[in-house]
């Protein structure tokens, strides 16, 4: 296989895609100049998306005691609350802007692989829910953590108001356990189904007890809702709490094998190669959870690049869009676009179905997400209408008035885009124009199939060498191929 | 026999000649036309938690009234049938064919751990899972997974929509959404899909299978289309989102097209705020697109093949809150509305005011066996195989 086709098949897996920026570095380089090339522009601490400020704050400025900081809740009762109020308030607006934000990242920031790792933890920690301060801190939380380690990661996102919130941790007490967390935590985050027992589950709701937030959204541990007794943990006995139970699971091999598949899933092959995935659970494991290298086993593997794992994959919605967004830089004239595409594709971020997230695969397509892919990208290179509703949603609107209204304004003309085609123009400069649908079909499509070549010239634009480009492109970018990387 | 002929080819034209395509005409060619006595179910989902007891309302009990002040609706409002319970008064209709013995009201469907989030608990409705259970699948697409298995009948359930609804996405097998199934593909580079289509050759399995989804989806709009142009009703419906849905359901119905379930919604039924005007609009949007559905199927000899079934992802709260408005609830009641009812009227008793759960009401019906009543008793499928389980069946069917 070329270089040019092993390194956009890292790029797609590792990030979002070539850019157009990239055409010409892409024939030059070995995957593994690339490869270490993106371990580097991801080795940064993520700056973090900011929406909304925590206006409670300055309230509690420097205090961390638990006793301080319920006598000054009490003596500004009235002024904390209307202050939480407006921190709410705007949740929907504010969710919206973080959706755009990390979106905006995604497509230009240099830190590919951070980004995409990011988006695979999004759907691994899922939580819907309707807060947009709660939502921004997870989301800086996984980002910050994305490629350490993965018990770095649970325990944050498991401390994480958002996550504590979503999962009823809230509720749970030493008097009346709710195990919908610890149920979660075992099933989703760490061993997966079939790995532990009810009576498991009932143990580590009551080590789970006191886990809660405090005013100001940071963890806080109630001693007097906690259950301090014995309890018996996955064949392990004592004054168990929500650390140890943690800690129990990460030292389970299982949970290392489980993590590894999903990842594999996700970057690799829907098709799970047990020997591989076994061998990389084993490293992951001794490596002490160590994400960045568990992605550099994969990425330097040869058989990364072994043909069923090339150009086999369905693109999820959000890769589909920012990989377009990529290869063609645009600014859309609607931002709303956006969302739109991402509501009638069937993948809204900060809008995960239920705490098992996104299904991914096959599951991604159905006649009408089929459709809308094949259209998106005429809608927004040449202006082509496109007529859709997007799903309302009554978690967010919480029937207020206008809501409907909204809705309606939200659909039809999606919105055209300004693409921005001269690093495009630019990248394919020296190609002869004899050359050129070759060229052009290899950049975009990593599926092994191609489109008749006499259809395409059917279709083609023959009225200049930059207008049969920007067509020939868009005409790739709508086809079944084209969802493939 | 020469109309069937012709339209099967007129298909065949149009469609691919893909490795894919013969076997999915062949699935046309041999198909039986659909009889009339062809089993219809026409699921109409209430979004956003409709308010149960304003729907159907328990006009002498007190504690309803103690709990709504201001939203009670009174008996002498309402559209009574019999002593103690009414609808509400915009559901003209609904009374009428309860008077006929064509409607069928379930009280109290619930499921045990109701969850209060929108999404959350339609997802449990839609997919058909218990409430700590995540399933990717929706009970009517596993009822196609069931039905189809092997064979190419992507039309067997569609939704008039523009996004598919979790509930029609089996593993295998997915049910169409379409608004208007002459636009389900339509657009300036309709042609272009059609020849991109027809000349693709088997290459990977993955690319296969979305060549195969969009070949199915290209001759399905055509399909759909040209059915519902075989005899479009010729009844008068009223202008509304519903009523546009259910004339497109009936011109269907009155063709040979294979679909045994339709899907539909309707919404926003959350009143949190001034419940009364919103709930009032919708059910009369609701009411007059019945009563012409109904009519329709009345004179054309259909109503006895097709059920009605409504429902909501929860019901609300039993007493109103500060804004003349209702919170996310618990149980509710569902309508089924058939010329074929084996029960008729009040299905089970009222919902029980006097024992609450926290001010909710308590569910006496979980869901999923109205689900496995209707799989069997109506669409004549394996209900457990569809279920995952076998849940207690009921008999109005």
């Amino acid at each position: 296989m070329s270089n040019r086709l092993n390194n956009q098949h890292l790029l797609w897996r590792a990030g979002f895609g070539a850019a157009a920026k990239d055409i010409e570095s892409l024939q030059e380089l070995s995957p593994q100049q690339f490869w270490q090339q993106l371990k580097k522009d991801s080795e940064k601490q993520p700056e973090k998306l900011t929406v909304v400020e925590n206006l409670v704050a300055p309230f509690f400025k420097d205090v961390y005691d638990l006793a301080t900081i319920k006598k000054i809740e009490k003596e500004n009762k009235a002024e904390i609350s209307k202050k939480r109020l407006e921190m709410r308030k705007q949740s929907g607006e504010q969710l919206k802007s973080l959706n755009f934000l990390w979106s905006e990242q995604m497509v230009n920031s240099k830190a590919q692989l951070r980004e995409k790792m990011s988006l695979f933890w999004h759907g691994h920690f899922a939580c819907r829910l309707v807060n947009g301060y709660f939502q921004q801190e997870l989301i800086h939380t996984i980002r910050t953590h994305a490629l350490g380690k993965f018990g770095d990661l649970l325990k944050a996102v498991s401390k994480s108001a958002a996550m504590l919130q979503f999962l009823n941790n809230q509720q749970n007490r030493k008097q009346h356990p709710n195990e919908n967390f610890a149920r979660e935590v075992m099933e989703l985050f760490t061993l997966g189904r079939g790995n532990y027992t009810e009576t498991d589950i009932k143990e580590a709701a009551r080590a789970f007890t006191g886990w809660t937030y405090n005013v100001n959204s940071d963890f806080s541990f109630r001693e007097y809702l906690h259950d301090s007794g014995e309890k018996t943990f996955l064949g392990r006995t004592g004054r168990l709490d929500g650390d140890h139970i943690l800690d129990i699971l990460l030292e389970n091999k299982t949970t290392a094998r489980f993590i590894t598949q999903k990842i594999y899933r996700f970057f690799v092959n829907e098709k799970i190669n047990e020997s591989k995935v076994d061998y990389l659970a084993n490293r992951f494991y001794q490596s002490g959870y160590d994400i960045a290298a568990l992605m550099d086993d994969i990425f330097s593997s040869s058989w990364f690049y072994d043909k069923e794992n090339v150009g086999t994959r369905i693109k999820g919605p959000v890769e589909l869009i920012t990989g377009i967004m990529r290869f063609l830089p645009m600014i859309l004239d609607n931002q709303n676009a956006l969302l739109l595409f991402q509501n009638v594709l069937g993948q809204t971020l900060f809008f995960p179905p239920n705490v098992a997230g996104w299904p991914g695969g096959r599951n991604w397509i159905d006649s009408s997400t089929l459709i809308f892919r094949l259209q998106i990208p005429r809608v927004l290179a040449f202006n082509d209408s496109i007529d859709i509703s997007a799903r309302a949603d009554d978690d967010v609107d919480m029937g207020r008035e206008g809501a409907e209204k909204r809705e309606k304004g939200f659909i039809g003309r999606a919105g055209s885009a300004r693409i921005s085609w001269e690093p495009v123009i630019e990248g394919f400069k020296k190609v002869s124009r004899d050359d050129l649908d070759n060229e052009i079909a290899s950049f975009l499509l990593q599926s092994s199939g191609r489109i008749n070549e006499s259809v395409l010239t059917k279709y083609a634009d023959l009225s200049g060498r930059e207008a049969f480009l920007k067509n020939r492109i868009v005409q790739l970018m709508c086809t079944p191929e084209y969802q493939l990387c | 026999m020469l109309i069937k002929r012709r339209k099967f080819l007129q298909v065949g034209s149009l469609a691919s000649t893909s490795l894919f395509m013969p076997k999915f005409l062949k699935a046309f060619e041999s198909r039986a036309l659909v009889p009339s006595g062809n089993k219809v179910l026409v699921v109409i989902q209430f979004s956003g938690g409709n308010d149960g007891l304003n729907t159907v309302i328990p006009i002498t009990n007190d504690i309803y009234y103690r709990g709504r002040p201001v939203l009670g609706i009174d008996g002498s409002k309402a559209e009574k049938l019999e002593t103690d319970f009414a609808l509400h008064p915009e559901l003209t209709h609904l009374k009428s064919l309860y008077g006929e013995g064509y409607l069928g009201i379930l009280n109290g469907v619930g499921y045990p751990n109701p969850n209060r989030s929108h999404f959350r608990s339609m997802d449990i409705w839609q997919s058909g899972s218990h409430s700590q259970q995540y399933l990717s699948t929706g009970w009517l697409g596993r009822y196609l997974d069931a039905q189809c298995s092997g064979c190419d009948k992507p039309t067997q359930a569609l939704e008039i929509d523009d996004i598919l609804s979790l509930a029609l996405k089996g593993e295998d097998e997915k049910g169409i959404a379409f608004k208007n199934p002459k636009r389900l593909f339509s657009g300036s580079n309709e042609n272009y899909f059609k020849a991109i289509s027809k000349s693709h050759e088997p290459t990977e399995e993955t690319i296969d299978y979305l060549y195969k989804v969009m070949g199915n989806t290209l001759s399905s709009a055509e399909y759909i289309y040209n059915e519902s142009m075989i005899h479009p009703t010729g009844a008068v419906y009223p202008n509304s989102n519903t009523g546009k849905a259910l004339k497109t359901i009936s011109s269907l119905i009155l063709s040979d097209i294979n679909t045994s379930v339709y899907y539909l919604s309707l919404g926003s039924f959350d009143t949190h705020i001034n419940q009364a005007a919103q709930q009032t609009r919708l059910f009369k949007e609701l009411n007059a697109a019945i009563a012409s559905f109904t009519d329709d199927l009345k004179k054309n000899g259909r109503f006895n093949d097709v059920l009605i079934m409504t429902f909501s992802e929860f019901g609300r709260r039993v007493n109103q809150n500060a804004s003349n408005g209702t919170d996310h609830g618990t149980a509710n009641s569902m309508f089924f509305i058939s010329g074929a009812l084996k029960q008729k009227g009040l299905l089970n008793p009222l919902p029980d005011l006097e024992n609450l759960d926290s001010g909710d009401l308590r569910y006496t019906i979980d869901f999923k066996s109205v689900y496995a009543t209707v799989l069997r008793n109506w669409l004549g499928a394996d209900d457990r195989k569809v279920l995952g389980e076998q849940f207690p069946l009921l008999s109005f069917i």
